[in-house]
């Protein structure tokens, strides 16, 4: 028998190191002869901390929000009494969450111990390196993954077996592998979870990688914001090695690999493949003009292949099952499964892997189970600030890269951000642009300045001092800076004020024109009053930091909206739902 | 710390990098390394001081202003000290979504300071910072401190507002 505790970041941010510790406080005072072990990110992150516990016949019993003060009755019940613990059981709808998903890269998050590397090799870890490395050739490689049809699941989509097979190409002794861990979209977290959960499976990844291109060396590039990413992957690098997967003659052939971790320093703009290999050379994170590609002159000037945490995460089952296995998976163009990172107002957020091609509604509403408080469901954000906002309307829209495409956002790494009624799309397209604005690197005029001078737009948009004008001269800045620009960061920028624009136009004018937030969300355009339930308790004018509230003492009050800073604090305050938002 | 200045007739402190000189024994030479000298330093002193980007500028030929022009691209390297706490207030997509304004507001209110600075006892300082990663709880914030990183999830005003009365009532 043994207990283990879920401690993904999300799972250590809501607790489970402290109900760890609590477990094995109490299996120690108990005298109980029990492992207490850890697992990465099991991907239901709504019911952290989640504990399995293993009984001796293999069966598994799922404990989630085991919160230290739940541990004692779980001891007590199950660990002593042999018998489950049903108040703190996973629910059979939440049982769900995973159960209609495919899981291919997260196959081994939340069931293996990712700092042991033998917990790895029990579920066929290593196998594909052996195969590769004893039995095929890089051509042999390169075919397979080209007939699973695995596409980069960084952003772009670009076919792995073609990048592979152009630095193969590539003239040259000295080729790097790169792993390109610096997810920098915000809101996704599906890298992270791959890092801290199964670290094996990329390092697999890019030792076949690199043996089908012909590399000796490895480099992975992680964000610095992800320290127990870094932490796990530094354990299973040091693993590997000392079981002979990593460094010289791999499986007794004459192929040598090894890797080494570079920690990046925090720039968007280094997701861009020329950005970063500048900056894993220690300098400014700048993209520059291609071609040549890096598959022709990267990292130190010599053939270089680039890709994401999830790509490789998908290599080693691809070898391992065959390609055709892969394939069977997803749509025409779209082949296999992908991660998704469900969170914003959503009932159950969490981690989603599912074929390609699945409608929205099926990921958002059968899996995530619709929105938070039972709000009305608005718009879904996908491919962070390369990407788009997704209206309502669109909910059967098939989730994969040329659907998605279409409607003007982008798959990306695979951030689904949903947004409730409460969510004002101006505001929205607003932080996006705030957000690229910081993260151009500031080559190109048009990204530079433009998107600063969009920002400025939408930020008078907000306040309600937009004017008539405005969204067409936004539309023609967003074409201009789209052309003007050399990377992906600004030629994508523009996209979540266009598909705002396209799908949410009555909103732009709406603040433009009548100075109202549909959302009641822009502060500026807010109005605050008192309607008939109150009953003076004057709680609210004790709070306002204006006094801008007036009434005595069991009769109903008033604000004075000269005075009124649109603070919310009357809102906060009032017990009765007496003040009214508009 | 003794003036290393040959002749100086001052008894003025000048820096000491002792701490830094392995660092640079190992990185100094190698191509490349400049972030990772960075990241080293500011782990150790907390920030990158113009004296530390100099010293390191001596020891790896790289001129000064490269040094700086690399240090202010990235949004990790400071060049200002920080407080004890290093408050990373998440504006992550699905932070922002859920009212990561508000945690910043109400951070600001219990501290008395706004993001990038530093809190006059040197206790917190408040960074905004692009995404941690743990978009399920948002908002999140995590705190750094010599103990460790610590994440807090599903913050509301009045639980931030808990966590830093908790860390000031420890420090105090």
């Amino acid at each position: 028998m043994k207990v283990v505790v879920g401690q993904g970041s999300c799972g250590v941010a809501t607790g489970a190191k402290k109900t760890a510790a609590e477990f094995e406080k109490q299996i120690k005072e108990k005298g109980l002869n029990i492992s207490v072990e850890k697992t990465g990110c099991v991907g239901t992150c709504y019911l952290e901390p989640i504990v399995d516990i293993y009984d001796d016949n293999g069966e598994i019993t799922r404990y989630v929000k085991v919160q230290p003060d739940k541990v004692s009755d779980i001891v007590e019940k199950h660990l002593m009494g042999g018998e489950a613990a049903g108040d703190h059981e996973i629910s059979d709808i939440d049982k769900t969450f995973i159960e209609k998903q495919t899981r291919i890269v997260l196959r081994n998050c939340g069931l293996i111990d990712p700092e042991n590397i033998d917990e790895y090799i029990a579920t066929g870890g290593y196998e594909a390196t052996k195969k590769v490395v004893t039995s095929m050739t890089p051509d042999q490689v390169i075919e397979e993954i080209k007939v699973s049809g695995l596409r980069g699941r960084g952003g772009a989509g670009f076919p792995t077996w073609f990048k592979w097979n152009a630095a193969k190409a590539s003239p040259g002794k000295e080729k790097y592998m790169v792993c390109n861990a610096d997810e920098g979209d915000p809101g996704a977290f599906m890298d992270r979870s791959v890092l801290e959960g199964d670290p094996h499976s990329l390092i697999e990844g890019m030792i076949i990688g690199g043996f089908a291109m012909g590399a000796t060396e490895g480099v992975i590039y992680v964000r610095a914001e992800y320290p127990l990413a870094i932490h796990r992957l530094e354990i299973a690098m040091a693993q590997a090695r000392e079981k002979g997967f990593l460094g010289k003659n791999l499986f007794g052939t004459d192929f040598s690999f090894d890797l080494r971790i570079k920690a990046g320093a925090g720039a968007f703009v280094c997701g861009e493949e020329t950005a970063l290999i500048a900056s894993l050379e220690g300098e400014r994170g700048m993209p520059r003009l291609k071609p040549p590609f890096p598959a022709q002159k990267g990292f130190w000037q010599k053939p270089t292949n680039i890709n994401n945490v999830e790509t490789f995460g998908n290599v080693p089952w691809i070898i391992a099952n065959g390609g055709a296995a892969f394939a069977a998976y997803g749509t025409a163009q779209s082949k296999g499964t992908k991660v998704f990172a469900l969170a914003g107002k959503i009932k159950k957020g969490g981690l989603v892997e599912v074929p390609m091609g699945l409608p929205l509604k099926d990921v958002i509403f059968g899996i995530g189970d619709g929105i938070k408080n039972d709000k009305e469901f608005k718009a879904v954000q996908m491919g962070g600030p390369s990407g788009g906002c997704i209206p309502a309307s669109l909910i059967d829209t098939p989730v994969d890269y040329e659907n998605i495409t279409k409607t003007g956002a982008i798959v990306g790494s695979g951030g689904m951000i949903v947004m409730d009624e409460t969510t004002c799309m101006v505001d929205m397209a607003r932080y996006f642009l705030d957000f690229t604005r910081k993260e151009s690197c500031g080559k190109c005029n048009y990204c530079r300045v433009g998107t600063k001078r969009m920002l400025e737009i939408l930020e008078r948009i907000t306040i309600g001092e937009g004017k008539d004008g405005d969204i067409e001269l936004l539309e023609e800045l967003a074409v201009k800076i789209k052309d003007g620009s050399m990377c992906g960061l600004g030629q994508t920028a523009p996209n979540p004020v266009l598909t705002t624009i396209k799908y949410f136009r009555n909103e732009y004018e709406d603040h433009i024109y009548n100075k109202k937030c549909t959302a009641h969300s822009c502060k500026e355009l807010l109005t605050f009053t008192i309607n008939d339930k109150c009953i003076g308790c004057t709680l609210c004018s004790k709070k306002c930091p204006v006094t801008a509230i007036h009434g005595e003492l069991k009769k109903k009050h008033e604000i004075d909206q000269a005075t009124c800073i649109k603070c919310g604090k009357c809102e906060e305050t009032c017990k009765f739902g007496a003040i009214i938002r508009d | 710390m003794t003036c290393k200045n040959s002749g100086c007739q001052c008894d003025c402190s000048a820096p000491d990098f002792t701490e830094l000189a392995p660092v640079m024994e190992k990185y100094a030479k190698t191509p490349g390394s400049l972030i990772t000298i960075l990241q080293k330093a500011q782990d150790i002193y907390g920030y990158l001081s113009m004296d530390a980007i100099n010293y390191i500028s001596e020891q790896t030929g790289i001129k000064p202003a490269k040094i700086y022009g690399v240090a202010t691209f990235y949004s990790q390297f400071r060049l200002k000290p920080i407080g004890k706490y290093l408050i990373m207030l998440c504006q992550g997509t699905a932070c922002h979504v859920n009212g990561s304004e508000m945690i910043e507001e109400a951070i600001c209110e219990e501290l008395n300071i706004s993001d990038g600075e530093t809190t006059e006892d040197g206790i917190f300082t408040l960074n905004n910072v692009a995404c941690l990663g743990c978009c399920s709880l948002a908002p999140v914030m995590m705190i750094k401190s010599a103990d460790g990183d610590e994440t807090y999830g599903n913050l509301t005003k009045d639980s931030v507002k808990a966590v830093l009365k908790e860390i000031r009532a420890r420090e105090v």
